[in-house]
């Protein structure tokens, strides 16, 4: 299985900082706040945090989802383990949260994490920011803010990887050794 | 395939720890304002108890419901089992409405067995006799864990009627499995013989009980005694209490419940900050939220079923 990568390090530098100038200029930083979907999403969450605030010179609220216990395909996948809780402490009623995840495919996650953040209370408006949109939507969801639009057949993996968990930052197009039935 | 909590001695020290990070993230969701996961939604929890209780079968509705499972509570009183209904005819009537779990307490060692022998649920032993209660232990394991890290190399005794008590048994393997040195103490006629093999020590008084970094007081069981196991409760307080003099100020103290305030434990401990007793009671719920998850989602705890397991469990009526 060879890896080609679509994003190197600097690539993603920028495109995360893109993304940042995106938000803090459609949402005009008025109430915004931002919620990573764990794993590598919370990563990608943290560092687009970190850019908004600085464009805008304030902390804006940042929290993580672990949507495990959000998922529709409970019986169908190989369970993982998972020490991760949610963390939202700040009231979600009164912003404008954007959801981070790394790789937008079938839209279940973004269901499953729309779901679990109705959970904590209900925001003005949800978004969403993806760093790669690989398509083959099963949902009606369209991503606000995409850092690259990676058009892929089923048979491939988009393999994010980020320096807290991997080691490196990349973004990087796989062949599935097999194609799970 | 359908797993099973049956035992303690199904699981390995990953699979424990495991289920209790599992437990974690299922706090952070108790600590919210709804309380409440879609995660079994549309799947059935028959919790079936033939024997009384108040706490496990509390939080295990609870843990079924913050799910959103459906539950149905089942208690021998009340039921058909009232009418001389057996175990078995009751698991097929059950098993009829497709439950995805049955949660069983029963007065007879090996039940929980039988009935993963049964049906298709995935089957939780909630006590079975004087056997096991596997998920108090998890939930006994998870709670000292908060409280102080890392087990490994702990000192834990289990003191008192250990004979009768399922949870001493489901307590000696778990700790065990968790780098604990396990002591148990007790009269020798509330001490089973060749408890040692399931890997723990036996002392017959507490003089040593200064050694131990927890100590961990069972009930004294009435209603499974019949004969003279102790001269009188009396005696028994004057020799095995612990009170406020036996107990050391870094020793922290662990009792399943219902105490018998005045036998086993005085009340001044019972209310001292070293008591986990209310701890106990909490960590019950994200506990069992945790076992009923695992089992479901793939992966799993425990035994496979086989009927072989189920015939090989044995049923024998309690000493009563």
């Amino acid at each position: 299985m060879e890896d080609r990568t679509v994003l190197d390090f600097e690539e993603m530098r920028r495109t995360l900082v893109r993304i940042a100038h995106e938000i803090v200029e459609r949402t005009g930083g008025h109430d915004v706040a931002l919620v990573g979907i764990h794993r590598r999403g919370a990563v990608l969450g943290r560092r687009l945090h970190g850019l908004v605030s600085e464009l805008l010179d304030a902390s804006v609220p940042f929290g993580e989802l672990d949507i495990s216990f959000y998922r529709d395909d409970l019986s169908m996948r190989a369970s993982q383990p998972l020490v991760a809780a949610s963390a939202i402490d700040f009231p979600v009623e009164a912003h404008t949260i954007v959801l981070v995840d790394d790789v937008l495919y079938t839209g279940r996650t973004v269901r499953a994490a729309i779901e679990a953040l109705f959970d904590y209370g209900r925001p003005r408006r949800v978004q969403l920011a993806v760093l790669a949109d690989r398509g083959h939507r099963e949902l009606p969801f369209r991503p606000d803010y995409v850092g690259k639009n990676l058009p892929t057949a089923r048979s491939e993996h988009v393999k994010v990887r980020v320096e807290e968990i991997d080691g490196v930052d990349e973004v990087a197009l796989a062949q599935r050794a097999e194609v799970p039935a | 395939m359908t797993r099973s909590l049956l035992s303690i001695e199904d699981l390995s020290r990953a699979d424990i720890e495991r289920i209790l990070g599992r437990a974690e993230s299922f706090a952070e969701v108790s600590g919210r304002e709804v309380k409440k996961v879609p995660t079994l939604r549309g799947r059935t929890v028959i919790n079936l108890f033939y024997e009384s209780s108040t706490r496990t079968a509390s939080s295990f509705e609870i843990a079924a419901k913050r799910l959103s499972a459906d539950l149905v509570s089942v208690k021998s009183a009340g039921s058909s089992v009232d009418k001389g209904e057996s175990l078995k005819d009751t698991i097929q009537t059950l098993s009829a409405y497709d439950p995805a779990v049955i949660v069983i307490r029963s007065p007879y060692a090996g039940a929980a067995a039988l009935v993963a022998g049964w049906s298709r649920a995935a089957v939780v032993n909630a006590g079975d006799g004087k056997r096991e209660h596997p998920t108090q232990a998890l939930l006994d394991v998870y709670t000292l864990r908060k409280r102080v890290g890392s087990l490994d190399g702990l000192g834990i005794w289990i003191v008192g009627d250990v004979l009768h008590s399922r949870v001493a048994r489901s307590n000696v393997l778990a700790f065990g499995r968790m780098g604990c040195q396990v002591t148990v103490c007790g009269p020798p006629t509330l001490i089973p013989r060749e408890v040692e093999s399931l890997g723990c020590r036996v002392r017959h008084s507490l003089d040593e009980l200064g050694e131990a970094d927890v100590v961990y007081v069972l009930r004294m069981q009435h209603e499974r005694m019949e004969g003279s196991f102790v001269p009188s409760l009396r005696e028994y307080a004057a020799r095995f209490q612990i009170h406020a003099r036996r107990l050391g100020p870094r020793q922290l103290l662990m009792h399943p419940g219902p105490v018998n305030r005045g036998v086993e434990l005085s009340a001044e401990v019972i209310d001292s900050p070293q008591a986990l007793i209310i701890p106990q009671v909490e960590s019950g719920i994200v506990v069992r939220m945790a076992v009923l998850f695992d089992l479901l989602a793939g992966g799993g705890v425990g035994a496979p079923p086989s009927p072989a397991r189920a015939q090989a469990a044995t049923v024998e009526p309690q000493p009563a």
